[in-house]
């Protein structure tokens, strides 16, 4: 579906599909839980797509199950993940090492725990372009020091010795981008990599992750709780809620006239400049907590303003609406927004 | 729907107020956990032996027996016979009774010992962790001069001030090398207590001193505390063990203590080595039996754990 | 980094004074007061007198400890009811015995510890882990010196693999180099005594080792579970680093860290521990100074042994702390 929006808009075949994805993990005396429970997407080449939603939908579990990074044990993974058509869930171990951070790599939350405290930036930066791309020690480092300058690190020779507690926040993400970037993988999946961030900071890693995907052709996930985030840098945004994609569009659709009243909601409570004086922000009420199973009707029901007595009872099915996916019952008119 | 999302929330609240709270989380977890359990039967073992000592004990502990006594020779100690199940020991005295009344004495020194250095650690730990500055540091300075002595080191010094040892004598040293642990524990978590929101927020509201230390801090940071004192049990068992094997032990010959027990019967080891056997396998499954129960405790009481 | 040594080493010096003064106090303490103690079974109220005058106790008290505290910097601590020597010299002599043991069973509990922590980490719940985790909640609980008298009673007598106790065998000719027999035959080529000495040290080698390897295992276990689960060793899967290199540079480096601390504080509390296990094999280093000692209650070997066992402790923690700097950027920059 995106793929389609994507061929819309002239970019070609899919780079990575997610099919049915779910993953599950066992509670020691207690019912599994279902963290991302089949979810559906897939990214064209150089596309930005936004995976959104509130802590606890299952965007950071979709993510890490993608780069196969979940913990070896307590979870199941099912459905496909297709990148260049092979199922990377498939592959061995030794076949996955060998396409992560070369085909495929991932920018972290928090930059001061992501990066290891007692080995210099240096060795971070050039193990990876050791690994994948066979470089030798010396223009391994020599590499890595205008890495660190095409990310805006002031002064890299210095730098590459220099420890992660020595940098700033900015700087450790910037470093961290750096690595991840370093084999130019064709898909990059950024993790809520600006919220550990001073706010002045957010905007230029966000505003370095647009420019450095432009330049390098790769596709990017991004993945927030933030819809100003996905506002400014999204193609497509898939909206998730409950471990599954309740809404997707295109951005420009979607921020304009939000279907999904959990979307609206979303966008009702961020506050906005243009906004009437007096105009109050609304807040969803209740939390992830008070989710129903999908099973048994819509996880969202029992938050949501717009609930009939039909969403407690049957689970509502995607469907397509004017090139978006929607799964509610009684959907916010497309007038209103 | 409204009413559901009410109800929902209400009976959320509901399981908050009915104790999901830290203790009786910990307690859940503990209940399910096999070396909890396998802890608490080794300890509930001793303890009911150890009080039932004198009910379950055929003989007083001190009463040598003509009919051992004659059979006694050098290279020869009698084993099993009728009426005395276990044999006897190096005395012509009835093992069997003097392992079953040493789990009172040895549970005696363990507990005494744990409780008097618990007591003064606690002391120390919280003035110096509710007061701060001055009382802290000339406090942890002590205690840090404790620690600098390696604790059966520490032992022995004070054991060998006493002229005669005595039960007392090894109980106080061993209750010592305990204090500057509890005190540096309990400080610690009393200082994090201190900065803790909570506790800001009592001393904002004007709640005086001494009931923000007693009610709120304390309270608080006992937790880790109550596991050190677990497993200081078993060390405690252990460090008396070893101060007998040094010949610092409690010289009363009427009084039977394992590690006493154990400590006399390494003379004995090529005769009877049961003498000696008996009173380790009695040690040891005591202190593995406080060792587990204060891990898991450790475990259960960690938020950290809390899934 | 100067700065950081130069203040550690600073703040040995009060922790010191302030032992000084806990030993002294305890020397007050002595049962009849530290002249009729330090005489023993000699005391006879004339001696008991001279000696008073000579340690200077019918002075104030701080006069006492001031010239108490210059007799420890001198090294003058006395001689030892036993045999009559000065204590300094009797410890020197059984200082290396000692050493020699403490190193063998560090090095056991060094080399077997980590790997077996590493791995019970690396297969948590499986069975070779819960074994490795009961292994170490027993080694714990068992008295050391009824584990020595069980590996003799086995592996000595039973089996005859090794000799019961000593150092060395009645007659071995042994040239006394440096005091450590298994480095003395070696350097005098007599490969035959090294081995010979070799042998005695496996059983309280091992018996000593017990507790400081099953510290290190639960130490290095519990840490590299803690790393396994950090944020950096992520970071490094998602890089698609070789498993070795995620292991050695990423797992490793950061969970030894307080493994190495444990490591210092294990050592320092090696001589207290031999004290036990050298009794049960008659040793003859410093822990069975002590057991006579204290058997004889010779209160001047007690005092410089309680100041030399502080002492070794309070320096290997400085050690520790400065090779942790050398270790870990964050306290070496910082």
């Amino acid at each position: 579906m995106s793929a389609a929006a994507g061929a819309e808009r002239g970019i070609g075949a899919p780079l990575l599909e997610v099919r049915d994805l779910r993953v599950t993990f066992a509670r020691r005396g207690g019912p599994d839980t279902v963290a991302v429970d089949g979810v559906d997407f897939a990214v064209a080449p150089g596309e930005i797509v936004g995976l959104v939603g509130e802590s606890g939908c299952g965007k950071s579990v979709t993510s890490l199950a993608i780069m196969r990074l979940l913990p070896e044990r307590g979870n199941r993974v099912a459905g496909e993940v297709r990148m260049d058509g092979i199922d990377l869930l498939g592959l061995s171990d030794a076949a996955m090492r060998e396409r992560r951070g070369r085909d495929l790599s991932m920018v972290f939350q928090d930059p001061l725990s992501s990066l290891n405290p007692v080995v210099p930036i240096g060795v971070q930066v050039t193990e990876v372009l050791r690994r994948h791309r066979g470089m030798r020690k010396e223009p391994a480092r020599r590499e890595a020091a205008e890495l660190l300058d095409r990310v805006g690190i002031p002064d890299p020779r210095r730098r590459l010795g220099s420890y992660p507690h020595q940098l700033s926040g900015g700087m450790r993400q910037r470093a961290l981008i750096a690595i991840a970037l370093a084999c130019r993988p064709r898909l990059l999946i950024a993790d809520e990599p600006t919220t550990a961030l001073d706010v002045t900071i957010q905007a230029q890693i966000l505003g370095l992750l647009a420019e450095l995907v432009a330049e390098t052709g790769a596709a990017l996930i991004m993945i927030t709780h933030d819809l100003g985030v996905v506002a400014g840098l999204c193609d497509t945004v898939n909206v998730l809620y409950g471990g599954r994609i309740v809404e997707r569009s295109q951005r420009h659709r979607l921020f304009a006239t939000p279907r999904h009243p959990y979307t609206h909601g979303l966008l009702s409570s961020i506050p906005r400049l243009d906004s009437a004086p007096g105009e109050e922000l609304v807040a969803i009420p209740g939390s992830v907590n008070d989710n129903l199973p999908w099973a048994h009707g819509c996880a969202f029901a029992p938050r949501c303003p717009r609930a009939m007595e039909a969403c407690e009872q049957r689970t509502p099915a995607p469907e397509e609406i004017g090139g978006r996916l929607l799964r509610c019952h009684n959907p916010v008119p497309a007038s209103a927004g | 729907m409204t009413t559901t999302w009410t109800q929902r929330r209400k009976a959320r609240i509901d399981d908050l107020a009915a104790g999901r709270s830290l203790g009786s989380e910990a307690w859940r977890r503990l209940r399910r956990d096999p070396v909890a359990i396998s802890g608490a039967v080794l300890v509930g073992l001793f303890v009911i032996v150890a009080v039932l000592a004198p009910m379950l004990a055929p003989h007083p502990a001190a009463q040598s027996f003509p009919e051992l006594q004659q059979d006694l020779r050098p290279g020869s100690i009698p084993g099993p016979r009728t009426g005395f199940p276990l044999g006897s020991d190096q005395l012509g005295r009835d093992f069997l009774s003097r392992m079953i009344l040493a789990a009172q004495q040895t549970l005696l020194v363990g507990v005494l010992a744990t409780l008097i250095g618990l007591a003064a650690g606690i002391v120390i730990g919280a003035v110096a962790g509710a007061f701060g500055g001055w009382a802290d540091t000339v406090l942890m300075r002590v205690t840090d001069v404790l620690l600098s002595v390696p604790s059966l080191l520490l032992a022995v010094s004070i054991a060998a001030l006493a002229a005669r040892p005595s039960q007392t004598t090894v109980i106080i040293a061993v209750s010592i090398v305990s204090v500057p642990i509890f005190a540096r524990l309990l400080r610690g978590s009393m200082l994090a207590q201190r900065e803790s929101d909570h506790v800001v927020a009592a001393t904002a509201l004007g709640v005086r001193r001494r009931a923000v230390v007693l009610r709120h801090m304390l309270p608080n940071a006992i937790g880790p505390v109550i596991v050190q004192a677990t497993l200081t049990l078993a060390t405690s068992i252990l460090d008396a063990a070893a101060l007998s094997f040094l010949g610092l032990g409690d010289a009363d010959p009427a009084r039977a203590e394992w590690g006493l027990m154990l400590a006399q019967a390494q003379a004995y080891l090529d005769v009877r080595p049961a003498l000696a056997v008996y009173p380790a396998v009695a040690i040891i499954a005591v202190a593995l039996g406080f060792t587990l129960l204060g891990e898991s405790l450790r475990e259960a009481l960690d938020p950290k754990g809390r899934r | 980094m100067l700065r950081f040594v130069v203040r550690r080493l600073l703040q040995v010096v009060p922790t010191l004074l302030l032992l000084s003064v806990l030993v002294f106090a305890w020397l007050r303490s002595l049962p009849g007061g530290p002249a009729s103690a330090f005489l023993g079974d000699r005391a006879t109220p004339e001696r008991v007198a001279e000696l008073n005058r000579v340690l200077g106790l019918d002075q104030p008290v701080w006069v006492q400890y001031l010239r108490f505290l210059g007799r420890a910097f001198t090294g003058d601590l006395g001689n030892s009811q036993i045999t009559g020597e000065p204590v300094l010299s009797e410890i020197g002599r059984a200082l290396p015995a000692t050493v020699e043991l403490s190193v063998a069973a560090l090095l056991i509990a060094v080399t077997l510890g980590i790997p077996l922590g590493y791995l019970s980490a690396r297969h948590r719940g499986r069975p070779l882990d819960v074994a490795t985790v009961i292994g170490t909640l027993v080694g714990v609980a068992v008295p050391v010196f009824f584990l020595g008298y069980l590996l003799k009673a086995v592996f000595a007598v039973e089996l005859g693999l090794f000799p019961p106790s000593g150092r060395q065998s009645v007659g071995i000719d042994a040239t006394n180099v440096t005091g450590f027999a298994v480095l003395d035959g070696l350097l005098t080529r007599e490969l035959d005594a090294s081995w010979d000495a070799l042998t005695h040290l496996v059983l309280p080698a091992v018996a000593l080792a017990t507790i400081p390897l099953a510290v290190i295992v639960r130490i290095t276990r519990a840490s590299v579970l803690d790393v396994l689960g950090s944020d950096f060793v992520r970071t490094a899967n998602a890089k698609g680093l070789a498993p070795s290199t995620v292991r050695g540079r990423h797992v490793l480096r950061n969970a030894l860290l307080p493994v190495s601390t444990t490591i210092g504080l294990q050592t320092g509390l090696l001589l207290a521990g031999a004290v036990l296990t050298e009794k049960v094999f008659v040793w003859g280093g410093i822990g069975t100074l002590l057991a006579q000692g204290i058997e004889q209650r010779d209160y001047p070997r007690l005092q410089a042994l309680l100041l030399l066992g502080a002492l070794v402790y309070v320096l290997v923690n400085l050690l520790v702390d400065l090779s942790y700097a050398i270790i870990d950027p964050r306290v070496r920059l910082s």
